[in-house]
């Protein structure tokens, strides 16, 4: 790609974009939509393979609920099983508009929080539906076993989550996402046991395959031999998860990638918002140059941990001996009606603008307070302990401090990515029978995605709206007879056996993670919690310059018929330096703030996020037009007919 | 500081291993223990040598990747703690630590510190679920549970799969694993149903795969990274006698 300037001037072709959302009310559209789609015969589903890449909530959800359902279901993952996916290290809970706490919930209630926390950059249809569903995604997940906290009488205890004035999210102690992907994972051996799934573990997707214009199959590493396969399917759904670890450091699993989802971008699948990260409040600081990674604390520790920093910037003092009046709670202050659980992408910010100001703590000054001292004296040490034990377990265990007596320290860190392939109403990208669930695609959080609200999407989006989408798109569509020995398999193979070949024989100076790093810290910088355009046009030449060092000066080690970690982590470095520029070039193209997309030059005298809905109350879909060419933008307009886009005020 | 490694090497699943030697300067004490495996890795590379392979994901003890035997141990020396949580601050300026992969009939080795551990995906096909396929299922109230019985079944079902258990067995014996999952769904009314039915096959499975018997050591309970209490292993096998006795 090349971008000398970026077209922020150019008006966006007004595209071929349609979102496919169907008619009629809003509280209509789903069932309307099920009322008409075509059904597959169930004789005739078990004719059908279906590949699904990703085993996490969405992936695992959909392999089950499809396999139930009768189709022949070809699952893959990269990891050495299905239930290590990194939806299992979710933690805080899931949210559900079930209203059992009687304290006003409600369907609309739901979908307005959503909309309104992803600040007006989702759409209204696919955020409703996600509201509707979210309580059968409860009741489901209880009917397999998944031991959600209870209350004493037996029935199921809720919690409050950031962005939220009702307590609806549901949980799992500190481990919500393990025991719903558990559950999922369980649901999928099922089928696996009755022979409607095949579970292909330790495969890495290289390639999408289109024919005739339709996704047909995919190509994949054997990642224990090396060996390329060819896997030939009626549709290919993608679950593979976000991109956060194109910063290095993020609470992100080491295996997560983008590379399954921008080989599909580079086969004709568009990449909506990609510059919309989620750079999470709540984690543990960075405390040296060999960090792997970020680790996260609950957002759910915001429901009795009380944030602040000292008032004046050069308190040395410990924690402990900071008398209350010279403590800044900052969010209570600044947010009083929502205090201390703002959403996230406030609360990061608030806590980049006191550590800007020299207040932060710690032996980096990147960091702040997280006090648990009033909760355990109004509550008690030991019921702290019941609501948080294993978190406060897992922090001790990295930093040496135990928050019972000391507080936390806390610092933003890359979590999630709303961004991803753009997806319509019924999760088809733009090539036909490329779906997308689950993280990685753009569809539901908007430009902020609310705590709680991850785990909801992804099955949703599993055992919920694709059995339907799916069913209509291979009733409709007239799929060819293509086998393994199609030419396409042959080439598209090809291209991934060269790919890794080239990686393996530049034979540089600098490793793969020294490329990784240095990305990553370019992306902090610049297309992180604050963007301006000067450093995003500087962070777009940055990456180009070292994309082009990289295929010149990479170091890869060892051989490609053999385990190869280090060839694995090539790919998808080599994958994350071209993501990296299209996410700067979004970021600057969008001339406004809104979310996690913060740009310095558009705030209002407060210093809070200014959006401008007359110019960029639409998704930003961008098409790859070939290696070394810019991409091509379109829009998708949003428009709003049953909420009016506000100003986002927690105050 | 300074620690020494003795690290197993082993090409593949039929190729000789041996322990290799490595020396790392200027460990930082907040590190962890596969971080210092990686700045190791990073100097292999730059000297032209393969790294070491060792599995890890979410490097946050939740996912079950990982696994070491550090110092003989499985997962190391602290507990409740996978390898991935273990920090330098644990280990002493000058350390010799060996590492070697998880050693069981049931886990062959694929390279170096990889070990193979499908058997237990196929333990949990053998019924380790709730046999409900998705929609048409009731509201989540309609069965109470217990607040005593839903936080025992959670504690079983906060098993990472990791395979410590299996590593610290002298019978290679996979009952920890198995039990706690028998454990977790018997301990649910949404589990009553099929509670016969899945302790025999599960139980059957994990000899087919090649795990031995329980004993009683306990040295599962002992490195579990989740602290899963034997009770599991007790409950598996009152299930097991019931159903056998009952069919």
């Amino acid at each position: 790609m090349e971008i000398a300037e970026p077209h922020v001037t150019e008006r966006p072709e007004r595209s071929r974009l349609k979102a496919r959302v169907p008619a009629g009310r809003l509280q209509d559209k789903w069932d309307v939509y099920k009322n008409n789609a075509k059904l597959v015969n169930p004789a005739n589903k078990r004719k059908h393979t279906i590949i699904i890449v990703g085993t996490g909530l969405a992936g695992a959800s959909a392999a089950a609920t499809l396999g139930g359902l009768g189709y022949n279901i070809k699952s893959l993952c990269i990891q050495d099983s299905a239930r290590r996916a990194h939806s299992i290290a979710a933690q805080g809970g899931i949210n559900a508009a079930k209203n059992y706490p009687n304290d006003g919930d409600t369907i609309w209630r739901l979908f307005y929080d959503t909309i309104k926390g992803g600040d007006y950059r989702s759409r209204e249809g696919n955020v409703y539906r996600l509201a509707q569903i979210s309580n059968n995604i409860i009741d489901q997940a209880v009917a397999q076993g998944v031991p959600f906290a209870r209350e004493y009488g037996g029935l199921l205890d809720n919690r409050s989550f950031g962005g939220a004035q009702v307590s609806r999210t549901f949980y799992a102690r500190g481990q919500t996402g393990q025991q719903l992907l558990l559950g999922a994972y369980q649901a999928m051996s099922h089928q696996i046991q009755e022979g409607r799934v095949e579970m292909l573990p330790r495969r890495e997707m290289l390639e999408l395959v289109v024919i005739d214009g339709r996704a047909r199959g995919i190509v994949t590493r054997n990642l224990v031999t090396g060996e390329l396969e060819r896997h030939v399917g009626d549709a290919v759904l993608l679950c593979t998860g976000g991109y956060g670890n194109a910063y290095y450091l993020s609470t992100n699993a080491q295996n997560s990638n983008v590379t399954a989802a921008w080989r599909c971008h580079k086969r004709g699948a568009f990449f909506a918002n990609p510059c919309f990260t989620q750079i999470h409040p709540t984690c543990i600081p960075v405390s040296g140059d060999y960090q792997s990674k970020l680790t996260l604390m609950s957002e759910s520790l915001r429901n009795d941990g009380r944030v602040w920093v000292p008032k004046d910037t050069n308190d040395a003092r410990p924690p402990s001996q900071i008398p209350e009046g010279e403590r800044d709670y900052y969010l209570e202050r600044r947010y009083p009606s929502f205090g201390n659980l703002v959403p996230r992408d406030v609360a990061s910010r608030a806590a980049k603008a006191v550590t800007d100001e020299g207040l932060g703590v710690g032996e980096t000054n990147l960091a702040v307070y997280l006090d648990f001292r009033d909760a355990i004296e109004r509550l008690g040490r030991q019921a702290i302990e019941d609501r948080y034990g294993n978190l406060f377990e897992m922090y001790e265990r990295i930093t040496g401090d135990t928050p019972y007596e000391v507080p936390m320290r806390i610092f933003p860190a890359v979590h999630y990515t709303m961004g991803g392939l753009w997806v319509d109403y019924e999760l088809m990208t733009t090539v036909p029978g490329l779906f997308v669930l689950g993280e990685a695609n753009f569809s539901d959080h908007g430009a902020n995605r609310l705590g709680a609200s991850a785990l909801m999407q992804g099955l949703a989006d599993g055992y919920f709206v694709i059995p339907y989408t799916l069913g209509g798109y291979i009733a409709g569509a007239e799929l060819g007879d293509v086998t393994i020995g199609h030419s396409t398999f042959a080439d598209t193979e090809r291209a991934a056996g060269e790919r890794l070949r080239r990686l393996l024989d530049v034979k540089g100076g600098k490793t793969v993670a020294e490329f990784h790093r240095e990305l990553g810290q370019i992306m902090w910088d610049h297309v992180g919690m604050s963007r301006n355009r000067d450093g995003l046009l500087q962070a777009a030449e940055a990456i180009r310059r070292l994309r082009d060092e990289y295929w010149q000066n990479v170091n890869v080690a060892g051989r490609n018929d053999t385990l190869n970690k280090n060839l694995e982590f090539a790919g998808r470095v080599g994958d994350f330096l071209e993501l990296g520029e299209m996410m700067a070039l979004d970021a600057l193209h969008r001339e406004e703030s809104c979310g996690g997309h913060f740009r310095e030059e558009h705030k209002t005298a407060e210093g809070e996020a200014l959006r401008d809905d007359d110019d960029f109350a639409y998704v930003a879909a961008w098409e790859h037009t070939g290696d070394h060419a810019r991409p091509q933008l379109h829009r998708e307009d949003l428009e709003f007919e049953y909420v009016r886009p506000s100003t986002r005020s927690y105050k | 500081m300074t620690v020494h490694l003795r690290i197993w090497r082993q090409a593949g699943p039929d190729s000789p291993g041996r322990l290799a030697e490595y020396t790392v300067e200027d460990v930082n004490e907040h590190m962890s223990f596969l971080e210092l495996l990686d700045v190791l890795n990073e100097k292999l590379i730059t000297e032209g040598e393969e790294p070491i392979e060792f599995d890890n994901d979410c490097r946050e003890g939740i996912c079950g990747s990982c696994g070491l035997m550090v110092g003989g141990v499985a997962h190391g020396p602290q507990p409740r703690t996978a390898i991935c949580q273990l920090h330098m601050r644990h280990f002493n300026d000058g350390d010799t630590i060996v590492v070697e992969p998880w050693r069981a009939t049931a886990f062959p080795i694929i390279k170096d510190l990889v070990v193979d551990r499908s058997a237990f995906d196929r333990i949990m096909a053998a019924g380790g679920y709730v046999s409900v396929k998705t929609g048409g299922a009731p509201d989540a109230n309609a069965l109470p549970v217990t607040k005593e019985d839903a936080d025992l079944a959670m504690d079983y079902a906060s098993c990472i799969g990791c395979g410590a258990c299996v590593a610290a067995c002298p019978n290679s014996s996979a009952s920890l694993f198995t039990a706690s999952k028998i454990a977790h769904l018997a301990m649910l009314p949404q589990g009553t149903p099929e509670r016969r039915r899945r302790v025999l096959n599960m139980v059957d499975q994990m000899e087919a795969e090649g795990f031995g018997d329980c004993s009683n050591h306990a040295e599962c309970e002992a490195v579990c990274p989740k602290g899963i209490s034997i009770s599991a292993i007790a409950l598996m096998r009152r299930e097991y006698v019931r159903a056998v006795l009952s069919s």
